[in-house]
């Protein structure tokens, strides 16, 4: 693609734990058999580019959402680059601005949907709180725009209006993962981040919010970095795919290359142990 | 005046401790200062931040006024005056327009104070994001960004549950464009009185150890929404059973003999003199 990417992560390395010497020939799996510390992201490199959709597939502790929750920093890394484009033109790392410009980051630039809700929510506020949260958090004082906004965003995925000044504690699992959605998207952001959106939701839940997510593509032409183990769901949405283990990008390609034409050992198991 | 203790009962160093701190908080409107809180004979949360900084400001030709609630004769405030008295000896009064220095609980009083004049509030919680964020490190961190997002959403929430701001009493008000300040438990009605004011408001929390302040002539605005602006409470209709005043702030009581509910003023020397002139 000639295109410039929204996103491009270079090198990424987060480690769990202090280093040691013998850490580079001592890893089994992605943990130091000498000084216990976990290298959640080898030299991670990525690229994301404006409207697709990259699939991140990989086993539990492969360090899916370590990227992830690195990218939206709630985890520091420990070295590497990421650039956004929107963020000064990707000249400056975004792990390198400071405290509130992470905040504008955030707020402006990105949307994260995390796999809990409880992370993404606040249980004890509104629906339509919880949306405003964004919306306040970019400079904006006007209530009725707000409420406006909420109202639009909660239509949008299907969250009856009547019930937006509801606690999402009182919302089923798809519900509150509808509003994670509506409120990644209040500021209109050039990236999302799904972490497994769908996990622990029932099939016709899944269906919906999977529906919702093909839905924003097409409507908003966002890029969407989308974490999951489910290659159902990968082969639904995603255009490019990469696979993780051990913290490392064992393979990545089309999506379709991926699921039908695996290379490595790691995708080829998990591509038939699912299909 | 008790000989026993040195004047105003804290001994030099520390009062000029408590000033020091009290010059910052001065410089840096709205800003929380740290300071050393001492021991006194009363307990930590009955006003040891407003006594503190009392007894740290005043000299012997002060005249010191002290009100609980908007009231001089209320048991708080009777026992402070009778404490600074013994250790002082300073003159005493309930005139508003008399005292150079006026410790306060939750009232600012209803006589516009004057060049020259201290008010100094008894601060229960003086961190303002306390009620969004209990950890003191995260909303130091706050206040160094100016990250006040919480509080707002706090005001949107009330707004969207009950169509209305809820918040009576310290309502939050960001102090020169800076600092987003909590104004002590004085009900919003008072809120108006900290901008632009002619006379020094100090602010004495002695559990928290924290001292602030408004010095004159500072802008001082209440937390609001472009489209909801700040709204005191409304007693429109009410009036004062004894001075008939309809634009101070009522405190709401139950006439056990009627049966009904009646109206009165929360500054009781200011209704005094209203109803003395009547």
């Amino acid at each position: 693609m000639l295109e410039t990417p929204v996103l491009s992560v270079k090198d990424l390395v987060v480690r769990y734990g202090e280093a040691c010497p013998k850490c580079a020939e001592s890893l089994e799996k992605n943990r130091c058999s000498v000084c216990g510390c976990v290298w959640a992201a080898n030299n991670l490199s990525l690229e994301v580019y404006p409207g697709e959709v990259l699939g991140i597939v990989g086993e539990s502790g492969s360090g899916k959402t370590t990227l992830m929750r690195t990218l939206y920093f709630d985890i520091a890394p420990t070295a590497g680059s990421a650039v956004l484009h929107d963020y000064k033109d990707a000249s400056q790392s975004i792990w390198e601005a400071s405290t509130a410009e992470q905040r504008m980051i955030k707020n402006n630039i990105m949307g994260m949907v995390y796999q809990n809700p409880v992370m993404g929510l606040r249980m004890n506020y509104s629906a339509a709180s919880n949306i405003a949260e964004k919306i306040i958090a970019a400079g904006s004082r006007n209530a009725a725009q707000m409420t406006a906004r909420a109202t639009e965003l909660l239509e949008a995925v299907e969250i009856l209006t009547s019930r937006m000044s509801e606690a999402p504690k009182n919302f089923s699992g798809g519900m509150q993962q509808r509003v994670q959605i509506s409120k990644a998207l209040a500021n209109n952001p050039s990236l999302l981040l799904l972490d497994e959106v769908t996990t622990g939701l029932d099939l016709s839940v899944q269906a919906k919010v999977l529906d919702l997510i093909r839905k924003i593509k097409a409507q908003y032409g966002i890029s969407i970095l989308l974490v999951s183990h489910d290659l159902a769901v990968i082969r639904m949405l995603a255009d490019r795919t990469i696979v993780m283990l051990d913290g490392k990008i064992v393979e990545s390609g089309l999506t379709d290359q991926i699921l039908e034409d695996p290379q490595h050992a790691y995708t080829q198991q998990l591509v038939h142990s699912l299909i | 005046m008790n000989n026993n203790y040195n004047f105003a009962f804290l001994d030099e160093g520390s009062k000029r401790e408590i000033r020091r701190c009290t010059l910052k908080a001065v410089a840096i409107p709205g800003y929380q200062v740290p300071f050393g809180s001492r021991e006194l004979p009363i307990g930590r949360g009955w006003g040891t931040g407003g006594i503190q900084l009392t007894l740290s400001l005043i000299g012997p030709n002060d005249v010191l006024k002290v009100i609980d609630q908007g009231s001089d004769e209320s048991v708080n405030a009777v026992n402070i005056k009778k404490f600074v008295g013994l250790c002082t000896d300073v003159e005493t009064t309930n005139n508003t327009t008399e005292a150079t220095l006026i410790q306060t609980r939750h009232r600012i009083p209803e006589i516009p104070l004057k060049d020259g004049q201290i008010l100094v509030f008894q601060v229960p919680i003086p961190e303002p994001l306390r009620i969004v964020e209990a950890r003191e490190e995260v909303t130091k961190k706050m206040h160094a960004e100016k990250d006040y997002a919480p509080l707002w959403l706090q005001l949107y929430e009330s707004l969207v549950k009950y169509q209305k701001v809820t918040i009576a009493s310290e309502y939050p008000c960001m102090v020169e464009d800076r600092y987003m300040t909590n104004p002590s438990p004085i009900p919003k009605f008072d809120n108006p009185k900290l901008h632009n004011a002619e006379c020094l408001y100090l602010f004495g929390a002695g559990r928290e150890k924290k001292i602030y302040a408004i010095p004159p002539h500072t802008k001082v605005v209440s937390l609001a929404f472009d489209d909801v602006p700040f709204e005191r409470e409304s007693f429109a209709g009410k009036t004062c059973r004894l001075c008939k005043s309809n634009n101070t702030y009522l405190d709401e009581m139950f006439d056990a003999q009627t049966g009904e509910k009646v109206y009165q003023c929360s500054d009781t020397s200011y209704c005094k003199e209203v109803a003395a002139h009547a």
